[in-house]
């Protein structure tokens, strides 16, 4: 066994020498996290290309002839589930969660490293089963990634017979290995902050994930046990989610389950999922912002409560996904108000990432360049969901393009251009080496303004009604000729889009070996991931001696000080000014 | 540089969008203006919103991008500022949620006068119900669905009798009549989904669901279903025709009840009774 100290210098680190013990059945949690990473690039590219085989559907109906309704809705199913549990929750969470906690906050590794292998092992596990569904016969779940009963597990939907075990399987497998990962965030971030690193001193990414953790903790299980529901509906013939139906013209043996009722567990996670995905994005975007503004992250308390309280808040929204689901319609009251509530907390956050660039020193990189990007999209997608989130008006609007525009932009977009970010920011210390700027840049024009041309249309479309999971739109009468041409236009954008990734991966590929040598660190960052005695880290992180704080995350350009940034590490002077934290 | 220069573009986009794309609500055909009020002051607030952000945003970025000998102002917060930003939010939520409530309120008040109508949603097609003279919906349930029983009717229940049954035919309305539509699945989910009407509910088996409105234009409109129901979705769809009073009276006379189909089935079954004995003498 492997004893890796975590909060104290006395024992001493065990490093593993084989190949094998540092790279593959690894308990750093930096390896871990580029696992993590990895496995979740590569299913989210599978993913990438469901979505641009649905826009050639879409696009251009009656040319692609392999593309049966069958295909398309398994499409749009997996491609959904993918991005957000296996590639979004898993990057964010996994790969960002795992690199940075420990480092962040000066501990040598997550708390419970074993555990923390035991997770990705699993996390694999889960995308290997969920891939099977590709070769079952019938192919993969079909039923949307909501995989409302009863459709899901009944025939006329594709993949009712095998697909929809495999998916179901591999989200228990999914929850139990981010379960896993989820307790030694939570624990980590509690009990191995180093010396000085005090809860109010932690960077806002740091907070993010925290709060994520623990809200994903409390949401998974609500899926875990509705998976399992399912799963004996569909296997043991049990009806929790099944009433009497007479499916093709058969009576089943199905009698008196409430397929309202696994609509209500799968948004008691899927809206605080959103949330999960969110606040680690937030909170990485506000470091981006500050680091690359020079400037600390305007009103650093607020940001923190607004964080928490839209973790929080976020458990009382769900039904927000349900106004025209059939519940009683008198729950709109409360679910409307209580959502509109958490456009407050969220507002805020927004002014703040902009009074933050207000009165900086904005260097346009590309990580600020995407952060940018993320301000835009995601105010464009915030601001649509008041219009889903105001019950009325959701009415007309409910399962149309718009809700596919509206949460493409917000939940899509926005941590996507913060990931990228991200990877950008963060890449010279994950590998020591600097990717080519001119490529970035041109990733991330390709990217920001071919998202826009996708999903702008696509919530016009919506307010003309174009209802959305429509295999073809046929000869509709309300449809005119231009909406038609509006799916071409958006296809074309999506092909682009899906093209200009290519130059990210190629960029990031070729800089691994060919990038030039990366100054440890280059942005001239406060944290104290950037403090690093080496640059990759090794294993134990610190070296001999973990670092003592004696700051917050963001003393920048403060009057007095001679450089325009403060190390959290750095002893305090009598020069500079304090921040109180 | 150029991010502030495309960013203000993108907001000049948008707003074009908003003004010229010929993507917008389709001509309403009910009562439901209150949901277009509320749409249209929530598009308002939040249209104003997204332009002075960005271009808030736009302009920071050009006035305070990097130069060399700049150094950002050092402020950790404001509280004064960030209240008062609170405050603002607070308003602006409020003057939309309030539109969207009175809205909703009145979505969820069905109006006594409102005559019953019913939709039965099944994989891939709709079928209609009417009450009949007595005005009353026998009792259904999905276990009581046979081939000679679509629709699933008590044939004990005296109301059932004279219910007007259309199946998978078109809804005719009345113009100007409130109506309760009153939505039944025998399968899957379903959603019945006219976009001229705004109103939309979903179909969920196991229980009655519900939404009312009042058509207010005549015509003929597609009806669509607007909740994932397998892979005919996207073809199910039927009409509704909305005509005046007396038109819609002469329709409704010409469609048989549920007394006269179980006489059919009676007579379809007699006959088939009858068939059998014969067929047997003649060997």
């Amino acid at each position: 066994m492997a004893t890796v100290t975590i909060a104290d210098d006395l024992i001493p680190l065990h490093h593993p020498h084989t190949f094998i013990g540092k790279y593959v059945w690894s308990q750093d949690h930096k390896v871990i996290a580029i696992q993590y990473s990895l496995t979740a690039i590569a299913i989210g590219l599978v993913a990438l290309v469901l979505s641009v085989l649905m826009r050639l559907q879409l696009g251009f109906p009656d040319t692609f002839h392999f593309i049966t309704p069958n295909n398309y809705l398994q499409f749009v199913t997996m491609h959904g589930m993918i991005m957000v549990v296996y590639l979004l929750t898993a990057l964010l969470l996994g790969g960002f969660g795992n690199y940075l906690i420990p480092l962040m906050v000066g501990a040598r590794d997550m708390v419970f490293p074993f555990v923390n292998m035991l997770s990705y092992w699993v996390y694999l596990l889960a995308v290997i089963v969920l891939v099977t569904g590709f070769f079952v016969p019938g192919g993969p779940a079909g039923a949307g990634w909501t995989l409302y009963p009863p459709q899901a597990i009944l025939e006329g939907t594709p993949g009712h017979h095998w697909g929809i075990i495999t998916m179901l399987t591999s989200l228990v497998l999914f929850i139990i290995g981010f379960t896993m990962g989820g307790l030694n965030y939570v624990v980590t971030v509690l009990q191995a902050r180093t010396r000085g690193m005090t809860l109010m001193r932690m960077p806002c990414s740091v907070w993010g994930i925290f709060v994520a953790s623990i809200m994903a903790l409390l949401a998974f299980p609500a899926l875990f046990v509705a998976s399992i529901m399912m799963l004996l509906d569909r296997i043991a013939g049990t009806s929790f989610f099944m009433p009497s139906i007479v499916s093709m013209g058969q009576q089943l043996g199905y009698h008196g389950g409430s397929p309202i009722l696994f609509q209500h567990l799968f948004w008691f996670f899927g809206h605080p999922e959103v949330y999960i995905v969110a606040l680690p994005a937030f909170g990485i975007v506000s470091d981006l912002i500050s680091v690359h503004a020079r400037k600390n992250i305007f009103g650093y308390r607020m940001m923190v409560w607004a964080i928490v309280i839209i973790g929080a808040l976020s458990f009382f929204v769900w039904a927000h996904h349900m106004y025209v689901s059939g519940m009683n319609p008198y729950f709109g009251f409360f679910f409307a108000t209580s959502t509109l509530i958490i456009a407050v907390p969220t507002a805020i956050k927004v002014y703040n990432w902009l009074l933050t660039l207000y009165r900086g020193d904005i260097h346009l990189r590309v990580p600020m360049l995407f952060a940018i990007g993320f301000l835009f999209t995601f105010i464009h997608g915030g601001l649509t969901g008041l219009f889903l989130g105001n019950v009325s008006v959701d009415v007309p609007l409910s399962d149309t393009m718009f809700v596919v525009g509206h949460f493409h932009m917000v939940m899509g977009v926005s941590p996507i251009l913060v990931i990228f970010g991200a990877i950008y920011h963060w890449y010279p210390k994950i590998t020591g080496r600097m990717w080519n700027e001119t490529l970035g840049k041109i990733h991330f024009w390709v990217t920001f303004l071919g998202v826009y041309a996708i999903y702008l249309p696509m919530h016009y479309l919506g307010f003309l009604g174009v209802p959305r999971r429509y295999y073809a739109l046929g000869d509709t009468a309300f449809i005119p000729q231009s909406a038609h041409s509006a799916n071409e236009a958006i296809t074309i954008a999506a092909l682009i889009v899906f093209v200009g990734q290519g130059v990210f991966f190629c960029n990031m590929i070729w800089s691994l070996f060919k990038g030039p040598k990366a100054d440890p660190n280059p942005w001239g960052a406060a944290s104290l991931e950037w403090q690093t005695p080496d640059t990759p880290p090794a294993h134990g992180n610190w070296g001999p001696k973990l670092p003592t704080v004696y700051r917050w995350a963001y003393d920048y350009s403060v009057p007095g000080a001679a450089r325009d940034f403060i190390p959290q590490n750095e002893p305090p002077d009598r020069t500079a000014r304090h921040h109180p934290t | 540089m150029a991010i502030a220069i495309a960013i203000a573009l993108l907001v000049l986009v948008s707003i074009a969008f908003q003004l010229f794309a010929p993507w917008w609500q389709t001509p309403r055909a009910s009562n439901w203006g209150s949901i277009d009020d509320a749409l249209m002051i929530t598009m308002w607030i939040c249209g104003i919103v997204f332009i002075a952000l960005n271009l808030f945003m736009a302009w920071v970025i050009i006035r305070y991008r990097h130069k060399p000998g700049n150094t950002a102002h050092y402020e950790p917060e404001n509280a004064r500022l960030e209240k008062q930003l609170t405050v603002w939010t607070g308003t602006g939520i409020v003057a939309m949620l309030a539109p969207g409530l009175l809205a909703w309120h009145e979505f969820v008040t069905v109006p006594k006068e409102a005559t019953v109508v019913e939709a039965i949603g099944q994989q891939w097609q709709w079928s209609y119900r009417f009450p009949g003279p007595d005005g009353v919906l026998g009792t259904a349930s999905t276990s009581n669905v046979t081939p000679d029983n679509p629709f699933g009717l008590n044939p004990r229940d005296p109301y059932a009798r004279d219910d007007i049954l259309v199946e998978s035919g078109d809804l005719h309305l009345p113009v100007n009549r409130p109506v309760k539509l009153i939505l039944r699945s025998k399968d899957v989910l379903h959603d019945f989904y006219v976009p001229q009407f705004r109103a939309k509910m979903d179909l969920v088996p196991g229980i009655v669901t519900y939404f009312w409105m009042k058509p207010t234009n005549t015509g003929t409109f597609e009806v669509l279903c607007a909740e994932l129901c397998g892979m005919g979705h996207y073809m199910m769809r039927s009409n509704v025709v909305v005509a005046d009073q007396k038109s819609f009276d002469s329709w409704l006379a010409g469609q048989s009840n549920y007394s006269q189909l179980l006489a059919r089935a009676d007579a379809a079954n007699t006959r088939l009774a009858l068939a059998q004995p014969v067929s047997i003498g003649d060997k």
